[in-house]
């Protein structure tokens, strides 16, 4: 319509090629109905044996008890509570795209925002697991749960914020698969209308709930995203900021610190972006998506994780400026001595931390580096390694050594199973986001239909000639259309 | 839900879909809906839908949700079981906050979803005509419903001056019924017969 021709020129169009609505949906649907590469049953596999792994190692934890991890009185969190905010934290990138970059109209948004939200969903997930199976007697886990029992009634304690994690991580979970899904609806209906197979249309004719794009559905539907995302803005920031609490509300030197919530929501999206970037890399090469995930969004992407990582950066700096300026000796213990000393026990996890987290994203200032693919893969690992460090620095170096020297722990270092479990997480999540590709379409093809006559290459390069009609049958148009 | 008869005609592009759906109204033909494989905005209002009254239901299931946590917690933490914490207030609402907000947005979101799968008739194993298989695809479809006035032969040449394509008649259920997509039973074997 005429609104479409005040897509600015600048701007580089976010889907290449000179495609029609047809092609988009020959491109994404594609790779679902084609037969599985050799590729995809490789990761498929790996993935399978790593869940496998997992569950083994699970087993052996709730047989023997969590005594099988080498957790122990000093550190009583360790791999487990470490894993969990890290998972937490990658599940945010998705809401992030998908919720705040909707509200503040980001077009590029939408060529990544399926991928994002499905990698969201499956890191919750993965997170979900470290608290659930560190509870020891797990089949005890509905205890959480307020409802009238015959204990009592005993109810849980509102007041504490471990409970506040059960209800920002259960909400948040529910909010981003209801999000997802319905945006989900109207492209499983694509599928479904092109499909040729019977279980094909059995599967997709049931997960599209019979949707068929009526106008009025389509008004609904807008307006469900929309107001999805403004809940779902507020309650992506409230999620770190809640598992934050979980140290910030303590007393413990290094945990108790005001700083906490905006530091770990920055370090959320920076670590989830990472993540995107990640499986956005390989997803585009994997299906041959390039036109529709393009350097621009992978450039804009890198951005973010300048931004954030300085935040990150910023944070870590007050933070020890802040045990300094307090000149409160247990603060100045617990950072410049258990963490910003090279020469403590877990010094070393420190300054990976740091090197990880605030140097290495620097090099995301040159516009050539931002473009790199090679760069940007291995950019995105460095970030999250430096992202896992950040939450063992955190939990660890803080408990490890307690206010009486003869508290101070053996070294912590994690069992076998420790780590099997963390691995099984990565199959859990590799296994359910090969699924999800092979089953879903990875790009929202209806938004990427919406967007392609503004933003599509084919459709850019005429936007010129509205600058050259006259200024007041600009307006006259712009004021009557529709 | 009944057995209609309707002119359905195809659009490719959304500038002749909007003057079509113009003239249409204009001429006063019934239009019954466009089914579009993207959402088009300003199309609605083109259409003279009313506007949706989602995000009211979204704002009270929202409040529905606050005041559940709000009276759940103060039941059991200062009627049913007070427990007396360091000598703090039974009522310790700042604390509530956390799980105030997170229950004002689950039951929100949840509320309005099952609203919109209401209002929509969806549901898994739900069935319904699709005038074309390619209003999902890459074609706007628009569908005007004949009534006992309407003369087909002159609204299919109306309609195909307006710029549609593959101009056509079908008897078509207007609500929804169970059944799968692979299986193609219709409710209404002959329905030509109970033609409204």
């Amino acid at each position: 319509m005429a609104l479409y021709k005040y897509e600015s020129q600048v701007r580089p169009p976010l889907v290449d090629g000179n495609k029609t609505y047809h092609q988009i949906t020959e491109d994404i649907v594609r790779p679902i109905e084609a037969r599985p590469s050799k590729l995809w049953w490789t990761g498929f596999l790996i993935s399978v044996a790593l869940l496998c792994f997992g569950i083994f190692s699970v087993t052996r934890e709730v047989i023997y008890g969590v005594g099988q991890w080498n957790l122990h009185k000093t550190v009583g969190w360790g791999w487990d509570i470490t894993n969990f905010v890290w998972w937490v934290g990658i599940g945010h990138a998705g809401t992030l795209i998908s919720a705040i970059l909707l509200l503040f109209r980001q077009g590029w948004r939408t060529g990544v925002n399926r991928a994002a939200e499905a990698m969201t969903i499956f890191a919750v997930m993965c997170a979900g697991q470290f608290p659930i199976w560190h509870m020891g007697r797990v089949w005890m886990a509905f205890f959480v749960l307020p409802y009238p029992n015959s204990r009592g009634s005993l109810w849980p304690n509102f007041n504490s914020p471990l409970l506040w994690d059960v209800f920002a991580v259960g909400t948040y979970f529910t909010v981003s698969v209801l999000f997802w899904y319905c945006g989900l609806l109207p492209d499983l209906a694509t599928v479904r209308d092109r499909a040729k197979l019977k279980w094909r249309k059995f599967f997709y004719g049931l997960t599209s709930f019979g949707w068929t794009g009526s106008t009025k559905h389509w008004q609904r539907h807008e307006y469900l995203s929309l107001i999805l995302a403004g809940l779902a803005t507020p309650l992506v920031l409230s999620v770190h900021t809640i598992v934050s609490f979980d140290f910030a509300t303590s007393i413990v030197p290094g945990w108790h610190t005001t700083i906490f919530p905006p530091y770990f929501v920055a370090g959320a999206v920076f670590s989830g972006f990472a993540m995107v970037q990640t499986l956005l890399i390989i997803t585009r090469k994997v299906f041959n998506l390039k036109e529709y995930i393009t350097l621009e969004h992978i450039d804009v992407m890198n951005k973010i994780i300048v931004l954030t990582g300085s935040i990150v950066g910023i944070a870590y700096l007050s933070e020890l400026f802040v045990a300094w300026y307090s000149q409160n000796p247990y603060e100045a213990t617990a950072f410049m001595q258990d963490r910003a000393n090279l020469f403590t026990p877990y010094g070393w996890a420190y300054y990976i931390m740091m090197s990880c987290n605030v140097l290495s994203p620097q090099v995301f200032w040159s516009r050539k580096m931002r473009r790199n693919l090679t760069v940007t893969f291995f950019m995105s690992v460095i970030v999250n390694i430096g992202m896992w460090f950040e939450r063992f620095v955190i939990i660890v170096s803080s408990i490890y050594r307690d206010y009486i020297p003869s508290a101070w722990a053996t070294y912590y270092s994690p069992s076998i199973w420790e780590v099997g479990f963390y691995l099984g997480t990565f199959g859990l999540f590799f296994t359910c986001y090969f699924l999800f590709s092979k089953f879903f379409p990875v790009i929202a093809l209806a938004e990427i239909k919406h967007i392609l006559k503004k933003s599509g290459d084919g459709f850019k390069e005429k936007m010129g000639e509205a600058e050259k009609e006259a200024p007041e049958a600009f307006a006259h148009e712009m004021a009557h259309a529709h | 839900m009944a057995i209609k008869r309707f002119v359905v005609g195809s659009f490719e592009e959304e500038p002749v879909l909007f003057r079509a759906v113009k003239k249409v109204r204009t001429a006063g033909y019934k239009l019954y809906d466009v089914f579009t494989p993207m959402p088009i905005h300003g199309l609605d209002k083109a259409m003279g839908l009313r506007e949706t009254s989602i995000p009211t239901a979204g704002f009270i299931y929202g409040i529905t949700g606050t005041t559940t946590a709000l009276c759940g917690i103060s039941y059991t933490l200062v009627y049913d079981w007070p427990l007396n914490i360091g000598g703090k207030p039974h009522f310790a609402l700042p604390a509530w906050i956390p799980i105030m907000f997170e229950l004002t947005v689950l039951f929100s979101a949840v509320g309005m979803v099952m609203t919109f799968c209401y209002l929509c008739q969806m549901a898994p194993f739900v069935r319904k005509h699709h005038f074309s298989p390619r209003s999902t695809d890459d074609r706007m479809v628009m569908v005007i419903e004949c009534t006992e006035k309407t003369n087909e032969e002159e609204l299919k040449t109306f309609l195909s001056q307006t710029g549609a394509e593959d101009v056509h008649v079908q008897n078509a259920e207007t609500g929804w019924w169970l059944g799968s997509y692979s299986k193609n039973k219709k409710p209404f074997e002959n329905p030509n017969t109970i033609l409204a």
